[in-house]
């Protein structure tokens, strides 16, 4: 979802045969990294690499909310920052949040939102706040991936796990995961969040949408977006396993 | 205090009547209210419009100025949308900084509009790299009763529908209409459970804020969606509200074609 300032242009080509700018086929993700439990202050932490992205997530709590009036009797309140750093991007972004930024915090925690029980919890606040180091498209997916992992990380109860993954079209193919260049001159961009419970999608957590697509070229963003999010959910899962086998080997 | 137990009786009575296939005002599931459509409102500005969706009413002006185009677009226009949730529209609403629902609201509104290109920005230069027309969209909710997103979009391409350029008060040749050449509009559903309700009502959201908004165009393709608050959505029961909201918005866009 381009900024106003970021308007499309289409004289680069994107498809190449079967194969895309990068090389991947078109249901190919990028090369990804997780690594859970990297920052010691946070309850639970998240290291995360998508293409190009670099994000970093961290949560805090299950604790006290202030101011208090915030509080909720019921339940916990989340709260969810999408952040980019100044060097992030190509032209250094102003620090704080523009609106972009407030939309993306606010439709990702409403993903998580629908997730977490946050009902085991009242009166209390779980916050998530995520870094974005590098972009380079999908930001906003890598963060909830790494939202994710990071609030197992943090034993924070969910129902499943947040898998997130953007399809776009480019050159007027459906593509998995696109990168900037993608992103930038292609036609449609279409980032998606499921819940996984049991190793299935049961559903869907976020969605968004701009450009342009016809309701078959939907049907098969869904089908990239769940292969993708199958994937993604695999790494997330082995980042987790990896960090509490080795945690008990230190521990004797 | 007393509006939380409004808000749960509201609530109990929207769901019990949905149990029995209704809704609380007896429309159909998929039935919008009342669309009313005023154009030319404003005289100060380029082009205006007031929309009422049932007791919902939205404003949205249009103003124009000249200013320098994005260096990687040098030949376009720029369209810059703007909301105001203005405490004039409910008593929920506080004055100060745009919060994260009127920004929502405003970027979702853009996204349809920007997408289904509908003005042709390439009309919009004066001078390449140097001077292009900026047109700002500004939304100005005075009633929310509910589905203020459908309104405010209708609102919007109603205005730009009626927007002249004013190259005459900038010293830069004549007057003419702002080119329009695609009509998106926004369907917004309420998710609820495995039922949907299109244009909500303020007292059907007492059941939450879990929207669906889909902006087609005429072509029938999708430009632009949302989905808004935090529930799950059945990928089947998407492809449904999907279906509903292009044959909604096509009726919508015959009732916009008479302006």
């Amino acid at each position: 979802m381009s900024e106003s300032n970021e308007e499309k242009k289409d004289e680069i080509q994107l498809i190449f045969g079967d194969k895309r700018l990068d090389g991947r086929r078109f249901d190919e993700l990028r090369n990804i990294k997780i690594e859970a439990g990297i920052l010691k202050r946070a309850d639970g932490s998240c290291y995360l690499e998508m293409g190009k992205n670099i994000v970093v997530a961290a949560v805090y709590g299950p604790r006290e909310v202030h101011p208090r009036h915030l509080q909720d009797p019921s339940k916990a309140v989340i709260r969810y920052r999408y952040n980019m750093a100044p060097f992030s991007v190509e032209e250094r972004k102003r620090p704080g949040p523009d609106r972009r930024s407030v939309e993306i915090s606010k439709v990702s925690r409403e993903a998580l939102e629908a997730v977490i029980m946050k009902e085991l919890f009242p009166r209390s606040g779980i916050d998530i706040f995520v870094e974005v180091l590098q972009a380079d498209a999908g930001s906003r997916t890598a963060c909830l991936n790494a939202a994710s992992v990071a609030l197992v990380d943090a034993g924070v109860p969910m129902k499943g796990m947040i898998t997130s993954v953007a399809v776009a079209k480019a050159d007027g193919v459906m593509v998995l995961d696109p990168m900037k260049e993608e992103d930038n001159y292609g036609e449609a961009d279409i980032p998606f969040a499921f819940l996984i419970r049991g190793g299935k999608i049961e559903s869907i957590a976020l969605l968004q949408m701009d450009g342009r697509v016809t309701k078959d070229e939907l049907r098969e963003a869904f089908k990239l977006a769940r292969k993708g999010a199958m994937e993604i959910y695999k790494l997330q899962k082995e980042a987790i396993m990896k960090k509490y086998i080795s945690e008990s080997v230190e521990n004797g | 205090m007393v509006e939380d137990i409004l808000v749960d009786i509201k609530k109990d009575y929207v769901l019990s009547k949905l149990r029995e296939g209704e809704r609380i005002d007896g429309r159909k599931f998929d039935e919008f209210r009342k669309i009313e459509i005023q154009t030319n409102v404003i005289s100060k500005a380029e082009g205006s419009a007031l929309v009422k969706l049932g007791n919902t009413q939205v404003i949205v002006g249009i103003k124009m100025q000249i200013g320098e185009p994005f260096p990687d677009t040098p030949d376009k226009g720029i369209i810059i949308t703007n909301a105001e949730l203005v405490p004039l529209a409910s008593p929920t609403f506080e004055p100060g900084p745009p919060d994260e629902f009127s920004i929502e609201l405003a970027r979702v509104v853009d996204r349809g509009i920007r997408e289904s290109e509908a003005v042709d920005l390439n009309k919009l230069c004066i001078e390449e790299g140097e001077k292009v027309w900026l047109i700002f969209i500004d939304i100005h909710a005075l009633d929310d009763d509910g589905n203020l997103l459908d309104a405010s979009s209708l609102a919007a391409i109603s205005a730009l529908l009626t927007t002249t350029v004013p190259a005459e008060r900038f010293e830069v040749g004549d007057n003419y209409p702002l080119p329009v050449r695609n009509l998106p509009v926004s369907v917004t559903s309420l998710v609820i459970g495995d039922k949907f309700l299109v244009d909500p009502s303020k007292d059907e959201v007492s059941v939450g804020n879990t929207f669906l908004t889909i902006t087609t165009d005429q072509d029938d393709n999708i430009v632009a969606m949302q989905k808004s608050g935090s529930y799950l959505l059945k990928e089947d029961k998407f492809f449904e509200i999907l279906d509903v909201s292009l044959s909604k918005a096509r009726e919508i866009r015959e009732y916009l074609k008479n302006i």
